[in-house]
């Protein structure tokens, strides 16, 4: 399965230090590894200075957004007499996405640590991890180290002696793309369907059984306790001199056509090309890359003469016309046919539209059967323009953002391998076919 | 969820072989043991309408489905309406509305693991199977195929689901050595 984990000398190792090291896993091991340390320190912190300290650290969230994360626990306001909620993101689904998944298998303690002290910083006693439901090792795993954590006094109703009350539970969900973006996964677990709800008014303010709440990802809570160990200047310092707008360590998980696929940690403004070519050594023997996708499907697509212009952060992939995203990066290879990936893709975010906004419904069931019919040989020139137009009208119309990331690699994948598409439709079949003999 | 075609068959056919068919009287699942799991999960949430997703799956682990009747029973024991627990049932694609058969395959076909080989995984369960078609109870009524969209491992292409237990890196080579080992 990929592991034990042989790290490559250019990553730099703090989330994802102790992956494929079994004795890592449990209580005992955990313990011997400074853990619950820094759990110990928060709950003897002023909430307000905890908040700080990750503000200063730098922190974004790491599910995709890039939303400060202190910003964010700064919405919070304890002692408001209102319950608080923290939600731990784990429905990690955005294709091409899986180092969730390795954190809750190897470091389940990591983020169980780090769901408490962002409880305690916002004033929470109960939170919520909402796994997915398909990841049977992760919900065991977690789970076991939840009633580790409760067993020994850690979590519960006297946190560590200090008199707080830090319940933390798993929620497993039950196989739906769209419960991982934040007010749908709310709702799934309030026993609803998960249909995102309208914003305003935000989590902090009526989120979880109207309550103020703060919804956080995996990746993200798992730093926090490494933050309060070092401090917010040695969190700061990785990343590039003139970006303080990203900083710290991030998570890849890298799939598709690749010579080395698995999940890599690397310092913020890291170059993309010596990641791609060194760190997972490039495309498989005898190929050539052709496209890359950064931060899983939602992200629009990069040829390869941007990917290694750019720059590994927040800011540098947006200054190649995409985005860090979900640091799921998915690499096609020239045996590859585009539009068959796309039409896929388009199939995906068809298949797990809520259904509530029509112009997601609609549209995401009408760019794939398009593009669809393009890869059949079936299409025409004009169904390029409809595709466009219909992607422009799927942008920014909708209650959440999945009617957008449908359109996205599909405009970006017209814009950027348009003479792919037009070969579809001149030929009147995939032109790859044969050469894969597919 | 819409639904595009028919080329996904999660919304399964009425052919699984496990037994429980249609009209039998509804024998209660909330009783004993998975009554006390059900008490326990109440406590973690302020509603009782927060424990419905687990406690449809406490029905589907139970009977390997969620019927109709145990889409009622569930209604009843946390205050609901049969509607709605119906609505929250059709709305996450591992409820399984129908029973499956006993070794129920689900290989992640989307775009990632498509690059690496996840169609042939595909027709390598189907043939040898003999399910022959995706949805489709194998002919010894041990075996249903289906596909799936991202599973979440897709550096371990293809990964495959079956039952709960989760394969990496399953390749069409691979498929006959992993169903040898299933009864």
């Amino acid at each position: 399965m990929g592991y034990p984990h042989q790290p490559h000398a250019r990553e730099t190792l703090v989330l994802s230090q102790y992956f494929g090291d079994r004795d890592a896993v449990g209580l005992a091991g955990w313990r011997k590894r400074g853990g619950y340390e820094m759990l110990e320190k928060a709950l003897g912190t002023k909430e307000a200075d905890l908040v700080q300290t990750v503000k200063d650290s730098g922190l974004r969230g790491r599910g995709g957004a890039g939303f400060p994360t202190g910003v964010k626990w700064s919405f919070m306001k304890p002692g408001d007499g209102k319950p608080h909620y923290l939600c731990c993101n784990a429905d990690e689904s955005e294709p091409g996405t899986f180092k969730d998944r390795e954190i809750m298998r190897w470091t389940p303690h990591a983020l169980v640590e780090g769901v408490a002290i962002g409880a305690y910083a916002i004033g929470a006693e109960t939170s919520y991890v909402y796994i997915r439901g398909e990841f049977t090792e992760p919900l065991q795993r977690v789970g076991a180290a939840i009633e580790e954590a409760y067993k020994a006094g850690i979590l519960g109703k006297n946190a560590m002696g200090s008199g707080r009350t830090v319940h933390v539970h798993v929620h497993k969900g039950a196989g739906a793309y769209i419960c991982g973006e934040e007010t749908a996964l709310m709702n799934s677990i309030e026993g609803r369907r998960g249909n995102p709800r309208i914003k305003p008014p935000f989590p902090a303010v009526a989120g979880l059984f109207g309550q103020p709440t703060t919804i956080n990802n995996v990746e993200t809570l798992a730093a926090v306790p490494h933050i309060l160990r070092h401090g917010a200047d040695w969190y700061k310092k990785f990343g590039r001199a003139d970006n303080p707008k990203s900083t710290g360590t991030k998570l890849y998980s890298v799939c598709g056509n690749v010579a080395r696929p698995g999940n890599y940690e690397m310092v913020m403004g890291f170059p993309f090309k010596d990641f791609l070519y060194d760190v997972c050594g490039g495309p498989p023997a005898g190929r050539q890359w052709k496209a890359i996708i950064p931060g899983g499907v939602s992200v629009p697509i990069m040829t390869m003469d941007e990917a290694e212009a750019t720059l590994m952060d927040y800011e540098g992939f947006v200054a190649n016309g995409t985005m860090l995203g979900s640091g799921g990066v998915i690499c096609y290879d020239d045996r590859q046919c585009m539009v068959r990936h796309i039409a896929r893709i388009a199939r995906f975010f068809a298949h797990e539209s809520c259904a509530q906004c029509t112009q997601c419904r609609e549209g995401t069931a009408w760019v794939t059967k398009i593009m669809e019919r393009i890869e059949a040989g079936d299409g025409s020139m004009e169904d390029l323009d409809t595709l466009l137009e219909l992607s422009e009208n799927m942008t920014g119309k909708t209650i959440c953002v999945l009617s957008d990331s449908c359109a996205t690699p599909v405009v970006s994948g017209i814009k950027k391998f348009r003479h792919e598409f037009e070969a579809h439709i001149t030929q009147r079949r995939c032109p790859m076919r044969t050469a894969a003999a597919a | 969820m819409s639904e595009v075609g028919n080329l996904h068959a999660e919304s399964h056919g009425s052919h699984g072989g496990a037994g429980h068919a249609h009209g039998e009287p509804h024998q209660p699942v909330f009783v004993g043991a998975a009554r006390r799991e059900l008490d326990e999960l109440l406590a973690r949430y302020p509603t009782k309408m927060a424990a419905l997703l687990p406690a449809l799956w406490i029905v589907q682990n139970a009977r390997g489905w969620v019927s109709e009747a145990s889409m009622v029973e569930t209604a009843d024991v946390l205050g609901l309406t049969p509607a709605y627990v119906k609505g929250v049932v059709t709305f996450y694609t591992m409820y399984n509305q129908h029973p499956v058969a006993r070794h129920f395959i689900q290989v992640c076909t989307t775009s990632p693991c498509g690059a690496c080989g996840a169609e042939d995984v595909v027709k390598a369960f189907l043939r040898h199977t003999r399910c022959g078609e995706l949805g489709v109870a194998s002919p010894d009524g041990r075996f249903q195929v289906i596909e799936v969209e991202c599973l979440g491992a897709c550096g371990f292409a293809t990964p495959v689901m079956i039952n709960a237990d989760f394969i990496e890196s399953v390749t069409a080579e691979r498929v006959p050595e992993i169903l040898a080992g299933l009864d």
